[in-house]
């Protein structure tokens, strides 16, 4: 089976389902969030099924679709991102009820939507012609725009709709115009070619860089990097709890799968990866900054996990920038160490959004002052949410520090041979990363130092409880243990 | 066996959490955990394999979670922990309703501490550390005392700072040393060029330095401490901030070069320690703050210890290494002592002040004999542990002088550190006066003296003073 047939899978389930909200008996529509919680799953056992595109001769789609590990790998991570979502939906339904018909009855979509936005970042994952990347893009980016204004009672929720929608509109035209010069003056749109081409074409030095720098800024959209990343906290605390967590993570995700694909071939040319090199440094710099020293301050949860996201961006860019090719013995490719801190990512930023909204479904606020004396309210709660941020803040023995750990790790070594430019960039991510612990431990201190207003117990439905557990074990587990992840991440 | 020393009290965290009651498990835990203690320590002359372990846990660099009494110092430092440990389950009153939180943290912390001591890979070395900083923090920052909320930032602040300096220069370090393995043995085989070896050294020693309370970066110290429960004032100052010189002497063989170009701020650093907070904690007024105090002037002369290391250079100085441990082992026990028995001051009296308090000592005369015991311990009084550790300090700051050139920096600092046994003498002399003699104050009118089971965990920690400062070959003949 060829591996698009997982999208077109997707869209067609998505579409069906879709009928059905539209024509079927009108009544309570949770049914369609287990309906594609369960195709989302089936179509994950598939992709174990599908053959490498290698292999299959009968692909049309040659030209635009790549089949690999990495393609199989960011697959399966937006598909286990996209069930994620449809599960924190289905938990999140009392305020999605609440801010639009005011019953269950008209709000199918909600749980629907994600499908497409899924299938485009699979698509992205296996993009490797400019056109696809950018038909995938616009996939997701489309089905976010209803998704983030999903709230239409909510003011919040519009705002942040309105904002993503204009800067993801400006960001598109950036693409393109990007697109434009690269295919001005390389004469092709795919990425196999383009390498090709690139040593020849010295005379045209600057306009290559140029289209490059272009969709450098619109990638940098999709993963929330300076100078693009200003929708970041209005749309983040705005949006619908589980799309916030899809924005953060299944999309930022795609992100960095086309951007590793997109700039293989500039890194790959002498001529253009000195200074793709240095404008990544800069933006590393520049993102870890931003996102953790403006985190600070922050007094809302929500809010703070979008700057974190920032953040966390920050230092992947500062493993690309230290670009290291596949194929060394002793150091880890720039593919395995993103690949590796985005596998740690998804499990703790789904956790903490699972963990916010448990909070929020009882105290309905997300400041950080609403998580006061959760220790006395709801003692397992406070610990898992502990060893959560604790985590996010990368401390070691949880499965948060490797992540930030190889990214250190491959950026030194770049550093100290050849690239002394990074030095300062590493020198960023360290204040970066020690006050990422004052940010995080905040929230530990509210749930532990400070007393509750209100010394009520809070309840946890059964599929959060169990998936917070099993994502706590894990950051522990994995704290101790991360062979497996390393495999995952290297996996051929 | 290294592996239960260290599992056996997050087992029994875990079963405190899951309901099993609290006290009774964590001493049981402890008592365990200091005689497999006893027992590896007094075997590992004759079998320093005892109970390694090696489990690897990730291949691309090689970090393998493994244990072992990796020199004599692990094995000091390990005694350390348990005896400290075994005491510290004893000590301070614990809120009714907090027992879980109380103990199972405590005990998280010992396990920490512990895991540090035996790893012999850098990575778990410096992982165990930080996971013993958390329950440190949310004890302190939950069931302190006085202003605890701001104490508990305080330190929590000053040391993720201190640890990500760390975390830096040992990025740093391994990085320069291009192995791919990260245990002690192909670290130390390993060399690093001189230019890296400067940075190195610079950031470890503000890394390390921290954690140890090095003036200028000591002002966490004696607020956190005079907040601290207890236990956690002990664990911590007694077994965690040895974390950072154990790390020093560890890791000095790499960057022996480099420290060199420190070794002039080193000292004036550490005579601040010694003299500028030797003052400061003269003039303190109440008794917690006071012993924070002192133990951070303390840390002086164990780097005054590493200075005369670092000195030497390549000559190397056989003296210093086991005269630091030696005061790193001596000082966590008397300061473990002292703050136990402050605990047990602040029980009877309900105060701490010194002006409130007097004449102690005819309500409650073993609680005197103990705490005049545990002071003149800190003082260095021939007999007891501390003055083995002070005296070969001050001969280790003298071992490699050459009358023909004239006293060297080292030899200076040690003359000037000499006078910071005057000035301790006098506070704590002072304390002691203020608080058990004199006329009885209000606060002692219904003060009790020791009972049976109280005294448990002040004779233990006696007995080490005692046993140390008698014999100090107990302690010397493992680091040779």
């Amino acid at each position: 089976m060829p591996a698009f047939y997982l999208e077109i899978a997707l869209v067609v389930l998505g579409l069906v389902l879709l009928m059905v909200e539209a024509f079927g008996p009108s009544k309570s529509k949770t049914y369609l969030g287990w309906l594609s919680l369960t195709g989302v799953l089936a179509i994950f056992a598939a992709l174990f099924t599908v053959c490498p595109s290698a292999s299959c001769s009968c692909d049309q789609l040659t030209r635009f679709y790549e089949f690999d590990s990495q393609a199989k790998f960011y697959k399966g991570f937006a598909l286990i991102t996209t069930a994620l979502v449809i599960l924190l939906s289905l938990e999140y339904r009392g305020t999605i009820k609440k801010f639009t018909t005011g019953t269950e009855e008209g709000s199918g979509e909600f749980y629907i939507l994600p499908l497409f936005a899924c299938a485009g970042m699979m698509l992205m994952a296996s993009a490797k012609d400019l056109i696809s990347i950018f038909v995938a893009i616009e996939l997701v980016t489309i089905t976010f725009y209803i998704l983030v204004a999903y709230m239409r009672r909510n003011v919040g929720s519009l705002e942040a709709g309105v904002k993503y929608l204009i800067l993801g509109a400006l960001s598109t035209g950036i693409l393109v115009y990007g697109i434009a010069w690269i295919y001005g003056i390389t004469g092709t749109t795919e990425l196999a070619l383009i390498a090709e081409r690139i040593p020849s074409l010295e005379g045209s030095r600057a306009p290559l860089l140029f289209g490059l720098a272009l969709m450098v800024l619109a990638i940098g959209f999709k993963i929330g990097a300076v100078p693009m990343q200003l929708w970041i906290p209005d749309v983040y605390q705005g949006a619908p709890t589980p799309i916030t967590a899809f924005l953060s993570v299944g999309s930022k995700a795609a992100g960095f799968a086309v951007a590793l694909r997109l700039f293989e071939p500039f890194f790959g040319a002498s001529l253009t990866s000195g200074p793709l090199l240095s404008l990544l440094l800069v933006l590393a710099a520049l993102t870890i900054l931003v996102g953790n020293l403006a985190a600070l301050a922050q007094k809302n949860f929500k809010r703070l996990l979008g700057y974190s996201s920032i953040a966390n961006a920050g230092f992947l860019l500062l493993a690309m920038a230290a670009w290291q090719p596949q194929g060394s013995e002793s150091a880890l490719s720039t593919y395995e160490v993103v690949s590796f801190y985005l596998i740690t990512y998804l499990i703790m930023t789904m956790a903490a959004f699972f963990f916010l909204v448990t909070v929020y479904n009882t105290t309905g606020k997300e400041t950080i002052a609403s998580f006061n004396g959760l220790a006395k309210r709801n003692p397992l709660l406070a610990l898992i949410g502990t060893i959560i941020l604790s985590s996010l803040a990368g401390l070691p023995l949880t499965a948060g520090f490797y992540g930030k750990f190889y990214v250190f790790k491959s950026a030194i070594s770049a550093a100290s041979s050849g690239h002394p430019a990074l030095w300062w960039a590493i020198a960023f991510g360290l204040v970066g990363a020690a006050a990422g612990f004052y940010y995080y431990f905040q929230t530990i201190r509210a749930m532990y130092w400070n007393d509750p207003k209100d010394p009520s117990k809070i309840p946890v439905s059964k599929i959060s409880l169990a998936l917070l557990v099993i994502a706590a074990l894990a950051l522990v587990v994995f704290g101790f243990y991360p062979q497996p992840l390393l495999d995952l991440a290297a996996a051929k | 066996m290294l592996l239960a020393l260290v599992f056996i009290p997050i087992a029994a965290a875990i079963a405190i959490w899951a309901g099993s009651p609290a006290r009774l498990t964590a001493i049981v835990a402890g008592i365990i955990n200091l005689v497999l203690g006893l027992i590896a320590a007094s075997s590992w002359l004759t079998n320093p394999e005892i109970g390694s372990v090696t489990y690897s846990v990730l291949s691309k660099p090689d970090i393998a979670l493994s244990f072992s009494l990796y020199d004599g110092m692990s094995v000091v430092m390990l005694l350390l922990s348990v005896i400290v440990l075994a005491a510290a389950v004893f000590s301070g009153q614990c809120p009714a309703g907090r027992e879980k939180l109380w103990y199972s943290n405590t005990l998280l912390i010992a396990a920490g501490a512990i895991g540090a001591f035996l790893s012999d890979d850098l990575f778990f070395f410096y992982a165990f550390h930080e996971l013993a900083l958390i329950p440190t923090f949310i004890l302190i920052g939950t069931l302190g005392r006085r202003n605890r909320k701001a104490a508990a930032w305080k330190i929590t602040i000053y040391l993720a700072f201190g640890s990500m300096v760390l975390l830096a220069g040992l990025l740093w370090l391994v990085s320069a040393t291009e192995v791919s393995s990260l245990s002690f043995d192909t670290l130390l085989a390993a060399s690093i060029p001189g230019e890296a070896q400067k940075g190195i050294a610079a950031l470890l020693l503000i890394g390390f330095g921290t954690l140890i309370s090095l003036f200028p970066f000591h002002s966490w110290a004696a607020p956190a401490y005079a907040s601290a429960p207890a236990p956690v004032a002990m664990l911590h100052a007694g077994v965690l901030k040895k974390f950072g010189l154990y790390g020093l002497i560890r890791l000095f063989p790499l960057v022996s070069e480099g420290m060199q170009h420190w070794l002039i701020v080193l000292i004036v650093l550490l005579l601040g320690n010694i003299i500028w907070v030797g003052f400061v904690t003269l003039n303190q007024k109440r008794l917690d703050t006071m012993l924070g105090n002192s133990s951070v002037m303390h840390m002086g002369y164990v780097f005054l210890a590493i200075a005369a290391l670092i000195a030497a250079g390549g000559e190397g100085n056989s003296l210093a290494i086991p005269a630091a441990v030696t005061l790193m082992f001596a000082h966590g026990v008397s300061i473990a002592l002292l703050f136990a028995l402050a605990d047990k001051v602040e029980k009877q009296t309900g105060t701490l002040e010194l002006q409130e308090l007097g004449g102690l000592a005819s309500k409650a005369p073993t609680l005197a004999f103990f705490f005049g015991l545990a002071g003149m311990a800190s003082i260095g009084l021939p007999g007891l542990a501390n003055f083995s550790g002070e005296i070969l300090v001050f001969l280790s700051g003298f071992a490699n002088y050459d009358p023909a050139k004239g006293f060297g920096p080292v030899q200076i600092a040690t003359i000037i550190a000499l006078w910071g046994v005057v000035i301790s003498a006098v506070y704590m002399l002072r304390a002691f006066r203020q608080t058990f003699q004199g006329p009885e104050a209000s606060s002692v009118k219904s003060a009790k003296n020791l009972s049976l089971l109280e005294l448990a965990p002040i004779g233990l920690l006696t007995l080490a003073l005692l046993a140390v400062g008698l014999y100090p070959n107990l302690i010397l003949q493992l680091l040779k």
